[in-house]
């Protein structure tokens, strides 16, 4: 098939950027949506201009390093990662237009790469269980009731992927963080620290400059791993509980 | 005669002595290694023996140890963690964007440990015995006992930080078998127990970046190792969103790089996994051991077509319920094979293993495949001259367990097969088709993970030391867990009891000479200025690693590989084009400073699998098989590790100065066992 | 194309984060204060269909109102109480609405060249819009039954009855209304349940499903509700 593709190009973070339209033609269906710019990529390096940065990594949706806005959708138009998206859910003839997530507390690398790293500091706040090597007690001193570690472990597929804060329309990440704060607070060993670390999580939250949530559920549409809304009733809790015990 | 050791244990084999050669003249030997540092003793005290040997370092002092750990799966992030949480001031790398994004991620199984809580008679002794067994007697008995020693405090680790293993009615942790064990020793969670496993350790670290022990430098890439006085003392490193190319010094190394499979362009791997850590340590005389032993995967999604960048498997329980076949005649291989009659199916793993039909081991049915298909008789679309597939069927168990019964236990599985393949696998019969997924093989380590460098430590997929020829499933996160949050931490205490060392200055000779020439490769890759990318290069030397050195290996195979990487070596620095610069991110010169180093890789496993003229585990060499053709595995010459070190360049040639490679020497290591027997395996 | 934003706040870790001072407790506070406001229009819809049973039944009712708790409470102490309080919610309510949307307004300075609306609901995207027309209608609303008693069609105004009718038998202002309670539907249509989820009420599928409905239910009930009067007025059912 024959595609037009209109594209997000950028040479750092400190440049301007624009859209640059691009024709391509010769594409199978069974390609993967990134196979397809891999050969986009090959072209343009061949013509001598440089090649699309784009992030992957496992191509297997599982890592979370692909994420593109794919004509106004993150991560296209089935719910799945970029990687897993394949040119059979477009047709001959299609105009599509690719953009990095855009979010200010993921500032553009470079073309369709951004920085991702705010995640990382919001885990550092607080999305963990202190446990240090050694201090285990034996692993089934402490039953887990199955629903509560079933619905843990559903909240634990959350691959950081960052489509949830592309697709909000304010810009907040608060998809990630009530995934977080179920798959811990679920457990019993994510208890002593529930307070603190739902507290401290929200604070670094804010501070990376992502908006608040207004529950408009783009976030829950777009996750590739179908994380449901419901996480962040169950923040929104554990912050009430928080202010209540006074933190 | 037994021999003895030190202490009286008694050793149940004689070393090998090797009567052929078939890499003469690819090679140098080498001295032997004599001294593993493996403790002596009954097999089950070595562990206990060597932490209390070990000495301590004060723990006022451990702030001023600097330790730097290049790659952040289960290996490095656990390390890093862990020696965090000690206090020492760890430096962790990682080339993705979050060190969450390591491929450790990707593991879908599960991980083994020795818990015995089905009461099964599952034992240290016996996970230990199942893995040296299922390594097909090439790996390091003292390593795999400790391995097995430590498997029980990994799930104690990983549930108190919260991983969500999957759990029974009761509330306590669920087992499954796998891997065809017969013990259910498997602890799982759902089909992502690496992702759960690598966040847990994920957060462990992220905890101690907020502690301020650990600092995380991401989007950076190791182009090159800092030996100073014979000793590793840190690394060169390339800020891959700047470019700048940075010196991190330390008291210290840690390479938890993971594995290599990507020399074959198509594996299982991530995009971006690379040998580049490990082969920059080698050539600067890190021994890399068993280069040749590769596992291959029967379960994967086939090759579509030309245009295909990477490989992905499907969960090898699939196998439980699915049957293998091909057609009986060729004619029938483009049919819709819904049409082809029960009578022209044929089942041949069925028909060749019966007692253990399509639950042989990973080698046995990946290689069966690949026979099938080229006799020709190979399904799904046709790539190059061959039709590389099989089918895997779930029709008889649709029939016998029911449509939900099957969804119940594969949905996710089949559903990604749909999403890939555009085929629903409830109506049509899955292809599937074997892929490279780990390598066995990595840089040589001691008892105490330390490479012969000094000061240099490997841990995971990075090393050779557990898996021998051949990894078990659900032993991979077992081993990267186990280096990580109890062997390393206990082991590098002994080497950094010595520290502080002597501070290593940037303006220090052989810091600018290390700092100097990563930069004038990257100025290379940039001004030769050809035709070609370095993808193109790369899928070049995937097919000639895939053809010669992959399910079934022969020694004019390898010797038509190693002339035919060495011409495209030579094309590469000669023909490479690069386009972008060095101060940003530049995607296309990472990958060629990675297939560069992939095309030198490339040709010593090459050499290690010509002169292994036997075959064990995932290593087939056609001319070492039984009358049946099963593979014959021969211990008198071959019961040894093949460490090689990097051969110096004779003479430089100026066509191809960064990429001169001598003659690679071989050291062998015997490897003498005391608490197990070899024995040929057999699922006939 | 417009300059790309960059990075404002230092990639650094706070210290000290403090429960009261996060966007979820502004959230929090928007959804007490909109739960207050479900609670007042109620009553208030429910006085307004008092016009269905004649000009003294309704008068009655809205003199009744500054007399109810009398002795104890002076002379229209209670409509005071209550219109303190509604007071006091409406600054927090719209204070924290424009904390809120000015931080989303920050968040993302870039915007997407193409976005699409895979599953967000009309109501939910006009919650800014529509709370700030149903502020401006307020503020008409006010003039005409409370502060100012204008009467539109130049009658009296000391008869809340005869204000009422002579204020809906002008078409356009029986649109400006109608309009206004569209408004407050689509408004609370995503409030009611948003509300909820804010206060971490809706755990389960479940709840989020009696959430969503709770949301229509509202929306149905306080729009129509409000709707019917001036509607029958035009209509000529309700008359002086």
């Amino acid at each position: 098939m024959k595609l037009t593709l209109n594209i997000w190009r950028q040479a750092d973070a400190a440049a301007t950027g624009e859209m640059r339209t691009y024709a391509l033609d010769g594409v199978s269906e069974d390609m993967s949506f990134l196979e397809m710019l891999d050969v986009l990529n090959e072209q343009l390096n061949a013509k001598g201009e440089e090649p699309i940065a784009f992030d992957s990594d496992c191509r297997e949706g599982i890592c979370g390093t692909c994420g593109l806005m794919i004509n106004g959708q993150a991560h296209g138009p089935e719910v799945t990662t970029t990687c897993q998206l394949h040119m059979r859910s477009f047709k001959d003839g299609d105009e599509i237009t690719i953009e990095p997530w855009r979010a200010d507390a993921f500032p553009v690398v470079k073309d369709l790469v951004v920085d991702r790293g705010a995640f990382d500091r919001i885990i550092q706040q607080g999305g963990f269980i202190s446990a240090n090597t050694g201090s285990a007690p034996e692993a089934n001193s402490v039953p887990v009731p199955r629903d509560k570690a079933l619905r843990s472990f559903n909240m634990a597929t959350c691959i950081g992927c960052g489509a949830c804060v592309a697709a909000c329309p304010n810009g907040s990440a608060s998809l990630f963080m009530g995934a977080k704060i179920t798959h811990l607070g679920e457990l019993p060993q994510g208890q002593p620290e529930r307070d603190q670390r739902v507290v401290n999580m929200v604070g670094q939250h804010d501070h990376e400059g992502f908006g608040g949530c207004t529950n408009i559920g783009e976030c829950a549409a777009a996750c590739p791993k179908e994380i449901p809304l419901d996480v962040i009733s169950q923040l929104n809790k554990d912050l009430r509980t928080a202010l209540k015990h006074g933190h | 005669m037994a021999m003895t050791d030190a202490s009286g244990t008694v050793a149940l084999n004689q070393p090998s002595v090797q009567t052929s050669d078939d890499a003469a003249g690819y090679y140098t030997p080498g001295e032997p290694i004599v001294d593993a540092k493996a403790p002596t003793g009954p097999i089950a005290t070595r562990w206990t023996n060597r932490k209390f040997e070990n000495r301590l370092v004060n723990p006022a002092n451990r702030r001023k140890l600097t330790v730097i750990i290049v790659g952040t799966g289960l290996a490095g992030g656990s390390a890093a963690a862990t020696l965090g949480e000690a206090g020492y001031n760890v430096k962790s790398f990682c080339y993705q964007d979050s060190p969450r994004r390591a491929h450790s991620i990707a593991a879908q199984g599960g991980i083994n440990a020795a818990k015995n809580y089905k009461e099964d008679g599952d034992s240290v002794h016996r996970l230990f015995y199942d893995t040296v067994k299922g390594g097909d007697y090439r790996s390091r008995e003292s390593n795999v006992y400790r391995l097995a020693e430590v498997s029980a405090n990994i799930i104690d680790q990983c549930v108190a930080q919260g991983v969500p293993f999957a759990r029974e009615y009761g509330g306590l942790l669920d087992n499954r078998s796998f891997g065809g064990v017969q013990v259910s020793r498997t602890f799982y969670a759902r089909g992502q127990t690496g992702q759960q496993l690598l966040i847990g350790a994920y957060q462990a670290l992220e905890r101690q970046v907020a502690a301020g022990t650990v600092t995380t430098y991401t989007r950076h890439e190791m182009l090159d190792l800092v030996m100073v006085d014979g000793k590793a003392r840190g690394i060169i490193a390339r800020d891959m969103v700047t470019g700048a190319v940075e010196t991190h010094t330390a008291d210290v190394v840690v390479l938890a790089s993971g594995g290599y499979g990507n020399v074959f362009y198509l594996s299982t791997n991530a995009m971006g996994c690379n040998v580049t850590a490990a082969w920059r340590a080698h050539r600067k005389g890190a021994y890399m051991a068993n280069p040749s032993y590769t596992q291959i995967h029967p379960t994967c999604i086939p090759v579509s077509g030309e245009h295909q960048s990477k490989l992905t498997l499907m969960s090898e329980s699939l196998r439980n319920d699915g049957r293998i076949w091909v057609p009986k005649n060729k004619e029938d291989c483009d049919k819709d094979p819904r049409d082809i009659p029960e009578e022209d199916r044929d089942y041949y793993l069925e028909r060749i293993y019966p007692s253990f039909g399509n639950l042989v081991p990973r080698d046995i049915a990946s290689r069966q495949a690949k026979n099938m298909c080229d006799e020709g008789r190979g399904v799904g679309p046709m790539v190059g001259d061959f039709r590389r597939g099989v089918y895997l069927d779930f029709a008889d168990a649709i029939a016998r367990l029911g449509k939900a019964g099957i969804e119940e236990k594969y949905d996710n599985l089949l559903d990604m097969y749909e999403r890939i393949t555009g085929e629903n696998p409830y109506e049509v019969p899955m292809r599937i088709y074997p892929a490279v997924h780990y390598v066995m093989g990595g840089l040589w380590v001691d008892y105490d993970l330390q490479s012969n460098i000094p000061g240099l430590f490997v841990t995971g997929e990075a090393n050779f030391s557990d898996h021998g020829a051949n990894r078990l499933g659900a032993s991979a996160l077992m081993q990267g867990l186990a280096d990580g949050y109890f062997v390393l931490p206990n082991t590098i205490r002994d080497y950094l009891a010595d520290g502080p060392f002597e501070t290593v200055t940037e303006d220090h000779p052989e810091v600018v000479a290390a700092h100097q020439a990563v930069q004038a490769r990257i100025e290379r890759f940039l001004s030769i200025d050809g035709e070609r990318s370095a993808d193109s290069f790369h899928k070049e030397l995937g097919h000639l690693m895939w053809e010669y050195c992959g399910m079934e290996r022969t020694a004019e195979g390898l010797r038509k590989a190693i002339d035919g990487i060495r011409e495209l070596k030579r094309e590469f620095w000669s023909n490479l084009k690069v386009l972008g610069t060095a101060d940003s991110l530049n995607q296309s010169l990472e990958k060629a400073g990675r297939v560069a180093d992939f095309l030198e890789l490339g040709e010593l496993m090459c050499i290690d699998a010509l002169n292994r003229r036997e075959s064990c585990g995932g290593h087939f060499r056609a001319e070492s098989q039984t009358e049946d053709g099963e593979a014959l595995r021969i211990d008198e010459e071959f019961a040894y590790v093949a460490a090689w070190e990097f051969g110096t360049a004779v003479e430089n040639d100026p066509n191809e100065p960064q990429s001169s490679m001598g003659t690679p020497v071989l050291h062998k290591e015997d490897l003498i066992y005391t608490a197990i027997e070899m024995k040929q395996r057999s699922y006939k | 194309m417009t300059p790309v934003a960059t990075h404002t706040s230092a990639p650094t870790l706070v210290k000290g984060s403090r429960a009261a001072r996060s966007t979820i407790t502004l959230k929090i506070l928007m959804a007490a204060s909109g739960i207050v406001f479900i609670g007042f229009v109620l009553v208030h819809m429910y006085g307004n269909l008092k016009a269905f049973a004649g000009h003294d039944a309704f008068n009655e009712y809205a003199h009744h109102l500054r007399t109810f708790g009398e002795p104890i409470l002076p002379y229209e102490g209670l409509l005071w109480i209550v219109r303190v309080g509604l007071i006091a919610a409406l600054v927090v309510h719209v204070a924290s609405a424009y904390a809120l949307a000015r931080r989303a307004s920050t968040a993302r300075t870039q915007k997407y060249a193409v976005k699409k609306n895979r599953s967000s609901s009309l109501s939910s995207r006009t919650m800014r819009w529509g709370g700030v027309t149903i502020l401006v209608f307020l503020v008409w609303h006010l003039l005409n039954f409370t502060i100012g008693k204008i009467n539109p069609s130049g009658g009296a105004t000391n008869d809340p009855y005869n204000l009422m009718v002579d204020t809906f038998d002008l078409w356009w202002m029986t649109i400006i209304y109608l309009v206004a309670m569209l408004a407050l539907g689509l408004h609370l249509h995503h409030g009611t349940w948003s509300a909820l989820q804010t206060l971490g009420l809706t755990g389960t599928a479940a709840a989020r499903t009696r959430a969503k409905t709770a949301g229509w239910v509202l929306a149905v009930v306080i729009a129509g509700g409000f709707s019917l009067v001036p509607l029958f007025v035009l209509l000529g059912v309700i008359s002086k």
